[in-house]
């Protein structure tokens, strides 16, 4: 059981990458792309899991409390924004490709075919 | 490539990096028995050095709180983006303001959805508020009261009237909101510099822990952090919704 | 010292101030600023170069966080000659790329000025920051910024197609990233470069550690675009207006060159020790197939945008080689060549640009001829290539003898004959299309794997002009005359050496960063041997005559014997294909040098 958090985060990132790859819908490439940062957070979380700890908040817990490690939570609240705003920009990205090319299927999107 | 190619090759190159992945993961220590020095040092900093009780708020916008100036100009750049990618260009136009009678009604708001999302806009902004302030005691801080409060006007949209929450959130005000508040995040590294000598070292009382005005710059940080989110969520949004209510199909 | 966080704080400030205010501005004010605080930055980080070039680096502690007992609590700018010469060589690039968009565009309001600041920001941090997670920060913002700044002409299909290829490609790289930090810190519970490498130090390469340096070095090359994760870059650096290309291909890059090199000497070096030699093998087959690979794609376009885009893929070719070969030499010939070609490339884009705001093309054979009328352009055009070919005795000269004696150095001798084929073909491409616009050569190409290709450019053109603004010939050229001289200045490529020398003295870093105790292993600086001329000068040789080959060559090409000629063909065509803007096809292509990458480092390296 110790390992299923890990095996879980490696599932994600590669089923997140098959979404990418697969998709015929620019929106669902996207999806799938926070599917892949999803697999970040679940092992940087994992990593910092400690069995039987509180989170790292001492205001109704003594000093001495056994605690999660808090760094990184933090750094995936850091990650979460970035996931936020990188959506965003790909979903605005995504509204002018539809007005250009008429459709969402990267399969239809030939301006820079070689 | 074909459809046909493109999936064999991603079957033997994932099915090789996911044996990477779970041969890298399991020289993983076992879930729930981690023992990181920087971890139990931050712990021990936070509170006594920093006056905070929220360890990570303490982290965000103190000791990792360069990572944050990062992260608020991610947030603040990629909203830039989205106004640039979205703007209006030759060929499109907004359709002449309407009578707000004649507004779009978003699935035909009933009278009672249109009293719910007009309560709802004064509740979310106080939970917002509270978040934002508290968050050196308490779970959230800037990016949770942020949303939060970024949500209140859309209390607006679900009452069946856009130009309504427009007119709550005008443009223009929303949009230096997230500029200040970048600004004024910036500018606490700058006073640390200016009054301390060191970039982002705290130059405000650190008060009593677990009180409202505690922890030094966590508070300052964090109100700056959610005008900023707000402004940027709200930026974002109008950008979004203008394009799908507003904005008329340019010359495909 | 206490400017050390201003060259990212002022930018930052700067454009945050100037989007409060941006629907008051001028434009001549937004540019007037900008361009103000790129030369600020200038200023501030070559300071920052000057105080540590003497062998004084430092840590700088934000929030005057300092370690404790050797234990690193805040994040550090570690500043160093190496980043913070990157930093003023990307200030420069900006500043000249603002001076130059001044004129290029006709209209940009403060949303270009102020994510330009926010782009040289990120930079900045990038280059001068000592700790593992905040690298990572800067490498989203720089994405963010990029992304946005590449889909600029929202108004055209590929600028959309090549941001959107561009996002998904670089943010699947900063996923690999995250996972290779998280890996790291569950090992070392440390995110300060210098204490992972500390924890680390004496230490085996076990598979945890290994596949962490596959998921970073994978992420990072993604953003430097070797191949097989280099797709992405072609249609960005195609798409991007001329100014924010400059960037692209003069520095962004190369800063994944910087972060592959910086990681591997802080982190890495303590326990892949004993496989140096393996290391060095996976990444010069890496950096050989990427520069082999540009170069063909480089010569087989009429795209001129698309054309320095895969020379770029070419040189960053060269520089895994360089980095890979994991010594000082390798990696002073890399820096050197960077700011050769950092200076070189930005001049060709900005040329470019100027040919796109004259003639509204910039399609190779549309262009036929049409160069006399701004002769000057084409001109400084061909001595672009000329340089590019590494012609003695310019800075890129020198980068690259470097590059040739660490080849031989490291027991690879046949690698020198790469960097050759690499100059002389990305070299020979831009004479080739300096010719054309002399009207040299055949107008229209018939037959031929490129004739089906459309022009790529349609919709970017606006009405032709019948005048150049002086200015945007100006500054090209004064890049150009930059690229020739500074590897000329006395002492210059020496200290350079002697930086890189104390780039990978991993020992000496933990103590700098962590203890401020500063001392350094004596670095040694090499001369130039005759055959580093007669490479150069061969390659310099065989640019122009395969600039004349490919303007003259079509009666020589029909003498060949179809047997020998078809395959060829074919095999550049098959190659072409692969470059098709499938956003799925191209992260196939990811996943495959990421467990390329993956695999080799946990098979050969234990």
């Amino acid at each position: 059981m110790s390992f299923l958090p890990f095996a879980i985060a490696a599932w994600l990132f590669v089923f997140g990458l098959y979404g990418v790859v697969s998709s015929n819908n620019l929106v669902r490439t996207i999806i799938s792309l926070t599917v892949v940062q999803s697999s970040t957070y679940l092992v940087l979380l994992g990593v910092g899991y400690v069995h039987g700890g509180a989170g790292a908040i001492f205001a109704d817990i003594p000093a001495t409390a056994k605690t999660v490690d808090p760094v990184v939570q933090v750094l995936v609240l850091t990650d979460i924004v970035i996931e936020a705003t990188v959506t965003g920009l790909l979903l605005a990205m995504a509204v002018q490709a539809h007005k250009r090319f008429g459709s969402l299927d990267p399969h239809d999107m030939r301006a820079l075919q070689d | 490539m074909n459809r046909r190619g493109r999936l064999g090759l991603f079957a033997l190159a994932g099915a090789g990096l996911a044996a990477v992945l779970v041969i890298g993961f399991t020289g993983l220590p076992d879930f729930g028995s981690y023992h990181g020095v920087y971890g139990r040092v931050i712990t021990g900093v936070a509170v006594t050095l920093r006056h905070g009780t929220d360890t990570i708020t303490a982290l965000n916008f103190d000791i990792r709180g360069f990572d944050t100036l990062g992260e608020e100009f991610i947030l603040f750049a990629s909203v830039l983006g989205i106004v640039l990618i979205l703007r209006q260009l030759r060929g499109e136009q907004e359709e002449p303001h309407q009578e707000e009678s004649e507004e779009h009604h978003f699935a035909g708001a009933s009278a009672a959805l249109r009293a719910l999302g007009l309560t709802l806009i004064p509740t979310i902004l106080a939970i917002g508020v509270y978040i934002v302030v508290h968050g050196q005691i308490t779970p959230g801080g800037g990016f949770q009261g942020g949303v939060i409060l970024a949500a209140a006007p859309l209390g607006a949209f679900i009452a069946g009237r856009y130009l309504g929450m427009k007119t709550i959130a005008p443009h223009v005000v929303i949009e230096l909101g997230d500029a200040l508040g970048a600004a004024g995040y910036a500018l606490i590294g700058l006073s640390g510099l200016v009054f301390v000598g060191i970039f982002f070292k705290n130059t405000i009382p650190l008060g009593i822990p677990g009180h409202l005005l505690s922890g030094g710059q966590l508070d300052v940080a964090s109100v700056f952090v959610g005008l900023e989110v707000s402004g940027a969520f709200l930026v974002a949004w109008t950008e979004f919704f203008d394009q799908a209510l507003i904005v008329k199909r340019g010359s495909q | 010292m206490h400017i050390t966080a201003l060259p990212i704080f002022i930018p930052m400030f700067a454009a945050a101030a100037l989007t409060a205010v941006r629907h008051w501005m001028p434009r001549l004010l937004n540019d007037a600023i900008a361009i103000g605080v790129a030369i600020a930055v200038v200023v501030l980080c070559a300071l920052l170069l000057a105080h540590t070039a003497n062998g004084h680096p430092f840590a700088y502690w934000m929030g005057g966080w300092r370690p404790k007992h050797s234990v690193a609590i805040g994040i550090s700018l570690s500043i160093d000659p190496v980043g913070a010469g990157l930093a003023t060589f990307m200030a420069l690039l900006i500043t000249a790329a603002l001076v130059y968009s001044s004129r290029y565009f006709e209209a940009a309001d403060g949303l270009y000025h102020a994510l330009m600041l926010v782009f040289l920001a990120a930079m900045a941090g990038f280059s001068l920051t000592g700790d593992l997670f905040n690298l990572a920060v800067f490498f989203e913002l720089m994405g963010a910024v990029a992304y946005a700044l590449t889909a600029f002409k929202t108004e055209e299909q590929g600028p959309i197609q090549g941001g959107i290829n561009f996002a998904i490609s670089n943010s699947i790289g900063a996923y690999a990233i995250f996972t290779g930090i998280a890996l790291l810190y569950a090992r070392t519970g440390a995110l300060n470069m210098a204490q992972i490498g500390h924890t680390l130090d004496g230490h085996h390469a076990d598979p945890l550690v290994l596949v962490a340096m596959a998921l970073l070095f994978i992420g990072f090359l993604t953003k430097a675009a070797a191949v097989p994760v280099h797709f992405w870059l072609a249609d960005a650096h195609a798409v991007a207006p001329a100014p924010v290309s400059v960037l692209f291909s003069g520095v962004m890059v190369e800063l994944g060159i910087y972060a592959v090199a910086r990681l591997y000497w802080t982190i890495f070096a303590g326990p892949l020790g004993p496989h140096i030699d393996a290391l060095r093998a996976i990444l010069i087959a890496f950096g050989t197939l990427t520069a082999l690979w540009g170069a063909v794609m480089c010569f087989s376009q009429r795209h001129l945008k698309r054309l320095l885009a895969f020379s770029t893929i070419s040189h960053v070719g060269m520089f895994v080689c360089g980095v890979g070969l994991l010594s000082a030499k390798g990696l002073a010939g890399v820096i050197t060549y960077v700011i050769g070609h950092g200076f070189t490339k930005a001049a060709l884009f900005m040329l470019t640009g100027v040919f796109l705001h004259r003639f509204a093309t910039i399609d190779e054979f549309d262009l036929h001829g049409k160069g006399r009328e701004i002769p000057w352009a084409v001109v400084l055009f061909a001595v672009g290539g000329l340089l590019l070919s590494a012609i003695p005795v310019v800075t890129l000269f020198f980068g690259k003898s470097l590059l040739d004696a660490a080849a031989l150095d490291a027991g690879y001798p046949w690698l020198p004959s790469v960097f050759v084929v690499s100059s002389m073909v990305t070299g020979g491409a831009v004479l080739r299309v300096s010719g054309r616009l002399l009207g040299w050569g055949a107008p229209e190409l018939e037959g031929g794997p490129q004739a089906a290709e459309a022009r790529e450019e349609e919709g970017e053109e606006q009405a032709p002009r019948d005048y150049t603004p002086p200015l945007m010939l100006i500054v090209p050229a004064v890049l150009l005359l930059g690229a020739i001289v500074i590897g000329l200045i006395p002492g210059a490529v020496p200290a350079i050496e002697v930086a890189a020398g104390h780039f990978l003295d991993h020992l000496s870093y933990i103590n700098w960063v962590l203890r401020g105790h500063v001392h350094f292993a004596p670095a040694s600086t090499s001369h130039i041997e005759g055959f580093d001329y007669a490479y150069a000068g061969g390659a310099t040789l065989g640019a122009l005559a395969l600039a004349a080959l490919g303007l003259f060559g079509r009666p020589l090409r029909q003498r060949v014997p179809d047997l020998l000629l078809r395959p060829v063909v074919g095999a550049i065509g098959g190659l072409r294909q692969l470059h098709s803007g499938h956003i799925g096809d191209y992260i196939a292509w990811w996943t495959a040098g990421a467990a390329a990458l993956g695999g080799a480092s946990l098979i050969f390296l234990r």
